[in-house]
């Protein structure tokens, strides 16, 4: 029962990161109608660029809150370069562009940070555990994933519903055309939309580095799984990633956890603890697909 | 025939065609065994470009997972071959048929999303069996099953390279003909029509879903054979055969030579692989110790295709007339 409940954390933790790469995500698919590949990137650079200022400043904290306006500064510095020019295109050409930052990205880090991957190590005032039940430890640096993590939800549930700019930027999610003749200044819109995501990307890669590992391509598989989460959400929905992002990270983390022993019952055991990753992240496949097939435009996606 | 050769497009084309026909000859005259390696991973690869084409570039249908059917076909060699089945006779039939079920399977359910989902769900379904082939511990997993190439007994001898590049290259040729006959059929219009204007299509009677859906089946079933091959070629099958960045470069090859032309995979495949083998001594020659980053350089080189080049390689010959 406890280790369910660990696992069910670990899950909420796993999502909320997700979360918070598809808010980004989807926010720039849902006004810029721009698919963004290199979005994986920025979550890389943001790891990478807070390990740097750690490094610089000896302070996680102070490492980590300094490399966010670094990676908004980044973000808006791709979009005033590239991503800018990709906005009128057709789909094709925005997957092609964002595929070549990708590779540059990629290679851009083994180029400044060599090829070996490196290791953020958990600051020291969270690294422990705390009771959240009694009796029941939990690594304290997870939980405070958690807090962020909600933290930044709840920000942004506030930004898009409470605030002006939030207005603006459902108003872009549903006609982009028509704010524009409104006398919204798209332009600016579009670089804050774009920085702000890459912000969360980054927030999203540097709270990941002490639990996995800074490494080149560390964003790659994490973005599809994040575009499979706006998939499912419906593009342009953030009520919609939230609820999906929470979804796949039960299912990923919990399949993980228990599938092992569930298989164990008819397969080996070697075999079922290679198998069990595998079939959570199919899992999440064949969710995304049974949502598509039954609701085309995903679960709160506008209806074309 | 003759008049086809005084185009640029036409003698370039011949030209190509010869130089890779005589390809083994070429480099056992001149001793360069490594070189036949990688024409051969560039007539696989350009079978692969070829059939995507099809599908995204006469049919428009941006599909992100054709590597796929690398993988499918691959595996399926791989996994016969484990079990003792050496025979071609049995192995390649058994891979095409598996890729052209699986592609009946995906296209039914993607073709009915459209646009940045249709890229999303063929992406998801390629990712499904990419975790599914690391999840094969019987078959290595993530690292990969070693094989050994398939039998033909009394037909042909696939260990040699020669032997195995020229029977790659006889199937390119009959790729690139069946291609120009879909393009050109009444079938291939319709996709095509389709392409510009769906509902028109829809409007004048011809039911577009099952045109696509036989289009996207034909495509991966030529992708199947791909993934066969690429199998032998190395002797060796992984799931890294069918990672999405794999999608991602046949998307890159087609789009660089030129979408919707006969010729356009073939031309953005010999890019691709010569860029990849060119850029890094290139760059070396400009600054020791650069061309270890060369895609530092095709990475923006890319960025400007996508923006820039969006007619390809097959643009710069001339205008085509058809």
């Amino acid at each position: 029962m406890e280790y369910l409940l660990l696992q069910m954390l670990n899950g909420v933790q796993l999502g909320l990161l997700m979360f918070l790469l598809a808010a980004g995500l989807t926010l720039t698919l849902g006004i810029m109608d721009l698919v963004n590949l290199a979005h994986g990137s920025l979550y890389m650079m943001g790891a990478y660029i807070a390990w740097t200022l750690i490094g610089v400043t000896d302070s996680f904290v102070l490492g980590a809150l300094l490399a966010l306006p670094a990676t908004f500064l980044l973000g808006v510095a791709v979009e005033a370069v590239v991503i800018r020019r990709l906005y009128a295109r057709d789909h094709l050409t925005q997957v092609l562009a964002t595929f070549g930052l990708i590779l540059f990205f990629n290679e851009l880090v083994r180029a400044v940070w060599g090829p070996a991957g490196k290791s953020i190590a958990v600051p020291g005032f969270l690294n422990r555990t705390i009771e959240i039940l009694p009796g029941v430890p939990y690594p304290a640096y997870r939980f405070a994933i958690i807090i962020v993590g909600a933290g930044v939800a709840i920000l942004l549930a506030w930004l898009v519903a409470r605030t002006r700019l939030g207005m603006v930027i459902r108003a872009g999610a549903s006609n982009r055309r028509m704010i524009g003749a409104l006398g919204v200044n798209i332009e600016l819109l579009f670089s804050l939309v774009f920085g702000l995501g890459a912000v969360f990307a980054g927030l999203a890669g540097l709270m990941a580095a002490p639990i996995a590992s800074v490494r080149i391509g560390m964003g790659d598989d994490i973005l599809i799984l994040a575009l499979v989460i706006i998939v499912i959400g419906g593009i342009g929905s953030i009520k919609g990633a939230f609820i999906a992002a929470m979804v796949v990270g039960q299912i990923d983390i919990v399949g993980r956890a228990f599938l092992p022993d569930l298989l164990k019952t008819f397969m080996s055991s070697s075999a079922a603890s290679s198998a069990a990753p595998a079939i959570s992240q199919v899992l999440v496949y064949v969710l995304m697909a049974a949502v598509l097939v039954w609701r085309p435009t995903g679960l709160f996606g506008q209806r074309t | 025939m003759m008049a086809a050769l005084r185009t640029p497009r036409g003698l370039a084309t011949a030209l190509i065609l010869l130089v890779l026909a005589i390809l083994p000859l070429l480099t056992q005259a001149f001793d360069q065994r490594y070189l036949l390696s990688i024409g051969t991973r560039i007539v696989i690869w350009s079978i692969a470009a070829v059939s995507l084409n099809m599908i995204l570039g006469y049919g428009g249908l941006v599909s992100f997972g054709h590597a796929v059917f690398f993988g499918i076909g691959g595996y399926a060699v791989g996994i016969l071959s484990a079990h003792g089945v050496s025979s071609g006779w049995i192995q390649w039939p058994v891979a095409l048929l598996a890729a052209t079920a699986w592609a009946i399977l995906i296209g039914a359910l993607s073709l009915r999303t459209r646009g940045l989902y249709f890229i999303m769900i063929t992406l998801a379904f390629a990712q499904l069996v990419y975790y599914v082939g690391g999840g094969l511990e019987a078959y290595g997993g993530d690292d990969g099953l070693n094989i050994s190439r398939s039998r033909f007994p009394g037909v042909i001898d696939l260990r040699d390279k020669a032997n195995f590049y020229w029977l790659c290259f006889a199937l390119l040729c009959a790729t690139l003909w069946f291609c120009s006959r879909y393009a050109n059929s009444r079938f291939g219009l319709v996709i095509r029509g389709a392409k510009s204007n769906e509902l028109r299509m829809t409007a004048l009677g011809f039911p577009v879903f099952r045109y696509r859906l036989a289009a996207f089946t034909i495509s991966g079933a030529f992708g199947g054979l791909a993934g066969i091959l690429l199998a032998n070629e190395g002797a060796y099958v992984s799931p890294a055969m069918m990672s999405w960045m794999k999608s991602g470069d046949l998307i890159v090859i087609v789009v660089l030579g030129g979408m919707g032309t006969l010729f356009g995979p073939l031309y953005g495949t010999i890019a691709f692989f010569v860029l990849e083998e060119a850029l890094p001594p290139l760059l070396n020659l400009a600054h020791k110790g650069w061309g270890e980053y060369w895609m530092i350089v095709f990475g923006p080189l890319l960025v400007l295709i996508a923006l820039y080049a969006r007619g390809g390689i097959d643009s710069l010959l001339g205008r085509r007339h058809e």
